[in-house]
């Protein structure tokens, strides 16, 4: 009962990540086509926003060391920021353009911002503390859970609730849900493109924000490489979850964190290692079965 | 004369641009480069051979796929398996079966062999992933690209695990490279006037009139699949003689990024694109390599802090794409007649049938 305890809170934890980054795929992949390879470096890019460039092996921390009533809307506005500025620098040009065109562009500006970010701060990962509280465990029916653990489940369902409020209930959710749902449409019915857009890429910066400091206080190290590996699980989730699907998005986000969790517990030994090999594998087995998406929108159905 | 001229008549000019283009460049470096340039140039040949790989597949089908970087590391491994001397595979890589730990084999022999194993694994999965389309097919790429590298980062008898093998034979040089470039550019041309090449150019443009004319598109992606798998095997393998050491890490996300970039700035539906995307990523890289190192002027060495060489890159990939959504040569091929970039091989149209994704 307790280690089974311990691993559904694993396994909505890490479901949680991948969930949150999932969404800020999702949110732009409705409303432009665009698969943001950029957002794992969003991500990094907001954990570092926290500290002040140096080389040194040392973090000097600057922003980190604000309050949290303070820190929070910083680094949400940072990641908003670099999210609309990307939208209006680089990707405003790649509308019309195919998407492996648009996919390489978002990949080029991930590698530009990751490099940037190297220059800046050397590839070392340096050691960052935020709230250290949070790192303890609390009892809770006989199982320990890192109090994180429980804070990120709850961060994450209220983003979902306050987005799922948005989305449903003010007329800006209503234009983006008609976006995604047919752009051309849309756009004759009076919605402008270019607020829908960009309100997609402020709210999806801001959910790589979130990760960025769940990641880091998690872990407890800023490094160039850590929003790589939830960008590509969030990615393939997206797939997963029927592409233009946000609700799907979010679904196989936890499906996929669950699957690892899982797989982490129950394999042989041995076979432990392989673990990712396997998740993978689920993967491919779940697109043999499902192409277009376990909850793919009717819209998205191919005809031929 | 009213028979109309074969393909090969019409197209043979572009491998034969290409190949001789490249086996100048060759020259050049042999005669006048160092050899830290002539390093450079070969590792230019290989990326040739990958992202001409990639555009069998890539350009031919229309599918973007992420895999192909796993083909890579199939024949680099098993070349790495084949021409280690068996005294340090018997130390480091225990658990090979005892033919294989026992082999040493020549180069030329081994690379070969790399490139059908290659093969025959992308027939095995090609089977059940090529039965997806659009996104769904890329990502099951990504899919196998993910298992391959887990399973070889962590296969530590067989594989070395995280760690590198060393002791493969070093026997790369600007004319092995430039040989492996020219035959990856004749199968790529080759396969690409063949029937089958010309079905899957159809089904890319017009997925719904290709199938209603009797071409089964399941079989031509399979078919370009284990060709462009082939060919991607191949350069493993000579990147692991040109390195003389392999490595999980090199044949992961990173490469697969950058070859896929190389193949969109070019212009990912011609293989002069191919090739074409590769020089001028290269030439590139090797110029601002130079430029962090620093020019001097008037005394002073000025030079660009380091790590400006991929921001730099980074961007002028975005301008490029900016300013040619197509990439470098509009996905024209390069020939004679009104030269140059005047011929295409082919152009996608626009249609309202065509799938979304």
């Amino acid at each position: 009962m307790r280690e089974l305890l311990q691993i559904i809170f694993d396994a909505l934890s890490l479901g949680s990540l991948y969930a949150l980054g999932a969404l800020g795929i999702a949110l732009i992949f409705g409303v432009m086509r665009l698969v943001n390879f950029a957002h794992g470096d969003f991500i990094a890019f907001c954990v570092f926003a926290m500290l002040w460039p140096s080389i040194d092996a040392a973090a000097v921390v600057f922003a980190g060391q604000l309050p949290f009533y303070l820190l929070i809307p910083l680094l949400l506005l940072t990641g908003a920021a670099l999210s609309i500025l990307s939208e209006i620098v680089v990707f405003r040009r790649f509308r019309n353009t195919n998407p492996a065109t648009m996919m390489i562009a978002s990949f080029a500006l991930g590698f530009v911002i990751r490099h940037l970010l190297l220059m800046l701060f050397s590839s070392r990962p340096k050691s960052i503390t935020l709230w250290p509280s949070l790192g303890l465990p609390v009892e809770f029916l006989g199982a320990h859970i890192p109090m994180l653990q429980v804070v990120t489940i709850i961060i994450t369902l209220a983003v979902l609730v306050i987005l799922v409020l948005f989305l449903k209930r003010t007329r800006y959710g209503l234009e983006m849900r008609a976006a995604a749902d047919n752009f051309t449409m849309a756009r004759m019915l009076g919605v402008r493109a270019n607020g829908v857009i960009l309100l997609a890429f402020a709210i999806s910066g801001m959910l790589a924000a979130a990760i960025g400091l769940i990641l880091a206080t998690n872990s407890g190290t800023a490094d160039i490489g850590m929003g790589a590996n939830v960008m590509l699980i969030a990615f393939i989730a997206t797939v997963i979850g029927g592409l233009g699907s946000i609700p799907g998005a979010v679904a196989a986000g936890f499906l996929i964190g669950a699957a690892s969790v899982v797989f982490q517990a129950t394999l042989p030994h041995d076979a432990r290692v392989f673990r990712d090999a396997f998740v993978y594998g689920a993967v491919i087995v779940v697109l043999l079965v499902r192409p277009q998406g376990l909850f793919a929108p009717k819209s998205a159905k191919q005809r031929v | 004369m009213s028979q109309r001229p074969s393909v090969i008549r019409q197209t043979i000019i572009t491998p034969i641009v290409l190949i001789v283009a490249l086996l100048i460049m060759a020259a050049l470096s042999y005669q006048f480069g160092s050899r830290a340039f002539n390093r450079t140039v070969v590792e230019m040949f290989i990326n040739i051979m990958v992202v001409v790989g990639l555009y069998v597949f890539v350009g031919n089908s229309g599918l973007l796929s992420f895999g192909h970087i796993s083909f890579m590391c199939l024949g680099a491994y098993m070349t790495a398996w084949l021409t280690i001397p068996p005294v340090m595979k018997s130390i480091t890589l225990k658990g090979l079966p005892a033919w294989l730990l026992h082999a040493q084999l020549p180069m030329w022999v081994a690379t070969p062999i790399s490139g059908i194993f290659a093969a025959l694994f992308a027939l095995i999965v090609g089977r059940v992933i090529m039965r997806l389309s659009g996104i769904a097919a890329s990502i099951a790429t990504f899919g196998l690209l993910g298992v391959i590298n887990n399973v070889y980062s962590n296969w530590d008898s067989v594989t070395g695990g995280q760690g590198s093998i060393v002791g493969i034979p070093p026997t790369m040089n600007v004319w092995t490279g430039w040989i492996g470039g020219a035959v990856a550019i004749a199968i790529a041309y080759l396969y690409s006037i063949s029937r089958s090449g010309l079905a899957l150019r159809a089904t890319r443009d017009e997925a719904v009139a290709a199938s209603a004319s009797g071409i089964d598109i399941v079989r031509e992606r399979l078919i370009a699949f284990v060709v462009s798998a082939f060919i991607i095997g191949l350069a493993g393998a000579l990147y692991a003689h040109f390195l003389s050491i392999v490595n999980p890490g090199a044949f992961y996300l990173r490469t697969t990024f950058i070859t896929l970039s190389m193949l969109v700035v070019g212009g990912m539906y011609s293989l002069s694109g191919a090739v074409s995307g590769v020089v001028a990523i290269s030439v590139l890289i090797e110029l601002f390599r130079d430029l962090e190192k620093g020019i001097s002027i008037g005394g002073h060495t000025v030079g660009l802090p380091n790590g400006a060489q991929e921001i730099a890159i980074g961007i002028i990939t975005i301008v490029i794409l900016m300013y040619l959504p197509s990439g470098l040569t509009r996905n024209r091929e390069f020939s004679w007649r009104r030269w140059p970039l005047q011929r295409r091989l082919a152009r996608p149209v626009q249609t309202a049938l065509k799938e979304l994704h």
